[in-house]
């Protein structure tokens, strides 16, 4: 029953995750790539989300922000979990308004505080939500890193990049190469690596509640199936002395 | 109460007398748990409680949203990522409401489609099918008001394009498209109404629905065979009906479970499928979406809407036909009491125009195929031979099938169907009876 269950579930969440590729097609190619979060049991990769921080630090924060992310959630045990020295010491190396002082000060970030906004509001993009807001996100932005082909073209004043996942060209430059940033626990230096653990980071960043979510899901669907099995057999007895009179 | 025979509520206790002789609130109670429900229903009849249950999760799970939840173009985003982040399980009441409209609509199409096949609408059920076509015009007024509120790029376009509708009709168009909008601009001012309607109309439904209620249990179930529950006295009541309680709360209650396991799949485990991933972008007026598209289940409509895009009859301009086509396909609905002909309520005796409701089935999920797909190549070609059946079928079919078809033999009563179906034991029946297995 139990085995039932669990793959009548698999089988719905591959199904979903099938179709989401598909409408992802828009003009562009998406790469396939196994995240450890897919499926109705699936949770993220501590390792891969402290690894995905670190490029978004080192790499991505120069021009995107999290404005709805807050410092203190890298503690959380179904994130990035780091201890709440490290997210002490992460805050204070950003800059935040200091809403106590002159307009325009800022201060060094706290616990509490969110993600700067580097640049203008809006482009580039907010990375909070990103793995939400494009089709079938975290393969999207996986495939839109391991997607530039080397083509430039000018546009204006400014160069636009061909890119495979987008399916044109756009204008961020190719942000991230083999050997960028160096991680501490021996995982691979690779484009692809990069990729992986910064999808997974935003897919956390976008959706930090995914793995308890997933977890109330399986105990609810058990308690709805358990229950209905009950109900189908009290209307069948409810019903037998109408049914067969005799 | 009803014009079913239903035996008397006699208070026994005598606080239940005192009560009762001040409001009769007892008997009402009484009434509604052994209301005499035709005992042959099938699950098609179940969606009635399944929508009754829909709107108490809607409207529970929006109050402790709306809590949370700020209104203002500059907080309203914000404000559901605050939900989803910081509210303790706020992330399951934002799931569960908005995955809660599509399964309301789901349970609210299914429970149409129903009153079709079986002939719900025909007399003496006029006005509880009319009250109906009014909840389902306040639910798809309740839903775009709803999506409207977390402020996302769908919508804000969205809102933008359904109101800017308002604008195509004649002389009034223009100052009724800025009284809806609050301004000159869709902004501020529209979110901050769409947020008050959106509470308000969830309870102008529940209004309706105790009258829709109060309708159907005056005149009774309509069932399968569209024979009428004999209400000659209370005898023949009992042979063709059950107690609400317990036959349809256990049928009822199994039913609601086995929709609500579906409905939790989608909630805990695909919660944004239905979605778009454009309304986790934060509405830009200066931004339009390449693709604008409504939630699923305006598709049908949003399709017949585009589906007009030349000028009617010389002097209606294109956009002007696309938005009376698209109200006209909803009004449609209230009329059809009068526009069948047939003397036979349920389509399961009703060789000819049976065929003609699978082609209405399917040219509803044409329709919301068209719905979704951009306006080119095909597109614009099948929507509109979609919008063409769709009013044919109302307008033509519907009183046309009725005269020139000859309907099959309907059972006497609903006891004979329901013996049919469950016959009694070899000894006390028919050779008929005899030859097929008891369930």
């Amino acid at each position: 029953m139990k085995n039932a269950i669990i793959s009548a579930i698999t089988a719905l969440s591959i199904g979903f995750g099938a179709s989401a590729a598909v409408a992802a097609g828009g003009g562009g190619k998406l790469l396939d790539h196994d995240f450890k979060f897919e499926g109705a049991f699936g949770t993220f990769d501590q390792g891969a989300l402290q690894r995905g921080f670190q490029v978004y630090r080192e790499v991505c924060a120069a021009c995107h922000g999290m404005k709805f992310v807050s410092f203190r959630t890298l503690s959380d045990k179904n994130g990035p979990g780091l201890s709440t020295e490290a997210v002490k010491a992460i805050a204070a190396e950003y800059e935040v308004a200091d809403e106590e002082g002159e307009p325009g000060d800022t201060r060094p970030g706290k616990p509490f505080d969110y993600f700067p906004t580097p640049l203008a509001e809006g482009n580039p993009p907010d990375f909070s939500l990103l793995a939400k807001a494009r089709a079938n996100g975290p393969h999207y932005i996986y495939s839109t890193l391991l997607g530039y082909t080397g083509e430039e073209k000018e546009s204006g004043d400014s160069l636009l990049y061909e890119n495979t996942a987008y399916g044109g060209y756009f204008s961020m430059a190719q942000p991230i190469d083999e050997g960028y940033v160096t991680y501490t626990d021996g995982s691979p230096e690779t484009l692809e690596q990069y990729a992986a653990d910064i999808s997974e980071f935003l897919m956390w960043a976008a959706e930090p509640k995914m793995v308890e979510r997933k977890q109330a899901g399986v105990w609810s669907f058990m308690f709805l199936i358990l229950f209905s099995v009950l109900v189908w057999f009290t209307n069948k007895k409810v019903w037998h002395s109408v049914k067969h009179p005799d | 109460m009803g014009t079913i025979p239903q035996e008397h509520y006699e208070p026994k206790s005598d606080s239940a007398k005192w009560i009762e002789s001040r409001l009769p609130v007892l008997g009402l109670i009484d009434h509604l748990r052994n209301f005499p429900t035709p005992k042959n229903l099938n699950y098609a009849y179940v969606f009635g409680g399944i929508l009754v249950l829909f709107l108490v999760i809607q409207i529970v799970t929006g109050i402790v949203l709306a809590m949370h939840y700020q209104v203002g173009e500059y907080a309203a985003f914000a404000s559901v990522e605050h939900i989803m982040r910081d509210v303790n399980y706020g992330w399951l009441l934002r799931y569960a409401h908005a995955n809660g409209a599509s399964f309301f609509f789901i349970a609210v199409y299914a429970h149409i489609f129903r009153g079709l096949y079986y002939g719900s609408y025909k007399a003496p059920r006029e006005i509880l099918w009319i009250i109906g076509v009014l909840i389902f015009v306040a639910m798809m007024a309740t839903a775009f008001m709803g999506y409207v509120l977390p402020w996302g790029q769908m919508s804000f376009w969205g809102a933008k394009v359904i109101t800017s509708l308002f604008g195509a009709i004649p002389l009034v168009g223009e100052s009724l498209q800025t009284w809806l909008w609050g301004g000159p601009f869709v902004g501020d001012a529209t979110l901050n109404r769409m947020f008050s309607l959106h509470y308000l109309l969830p309870f102008v439904i529940a209004g309706l629905t105790v009258l829709h209620i109060w309708a159907l249990h005056h005149v009774g179930n309509t069932n399968p065979t569209g024979v009428e529950v004999r209400k000659e006295s209370l005898e023949t009541v009992k042979k063709d009906t059950v107690p609400f309680t317990p036959f349809y709360v256990t049928k009822d209650l199994f039913a609601i479970l086995v929709f609500l396991t579906i409905y939790a799949v989608f909630v805990y485990f695909a919660p944004n499928y239905l979605g778009h991933p454009d309304n986790y972008v934060e509405a830009n007026s200066l931004v339009t979406p390449s693709h604008i598209v409504p939630e699923w289940y305006f598709l049908p409509f949003y399709a017949i809407l585009r589906a007009i895009t030349f000028d009617l009859f010389w002097i209606i301009p294109a956009k002007l036909g696309g938005v009376i086509a698209m109200f006209g396909a909803i009004a449609v609905l209230a009329f059809i009491p009068w526009l069948d002909t047939s003397n036979v309520r349920s389509t399961r005796f009703r060789p000819i125009y049976r065929w003609w409701f699978l082609v209405l089935v399917i040219d509803f999920f044409v329709l919301m195929w068209a719905g979704a797909q951009p306006a080119e190549g095909i597109v614009p070609m099948v929507s509109l031979i979609g919008t063409i059946y769709w009013f044919a079928h109302f307008l033509i079919v519907l009183p046309v099938v009725g005269l020139i078809e000859k309907p099959l033999d309907r059972p006497e009563s609903i006891e004979a169907d329901f013996a049919a179906k469950h016959p009694h034991e070899p000894a006390s029946g028919t050779p008929a009876a005899a030859t097929q297995p008891a369930e």
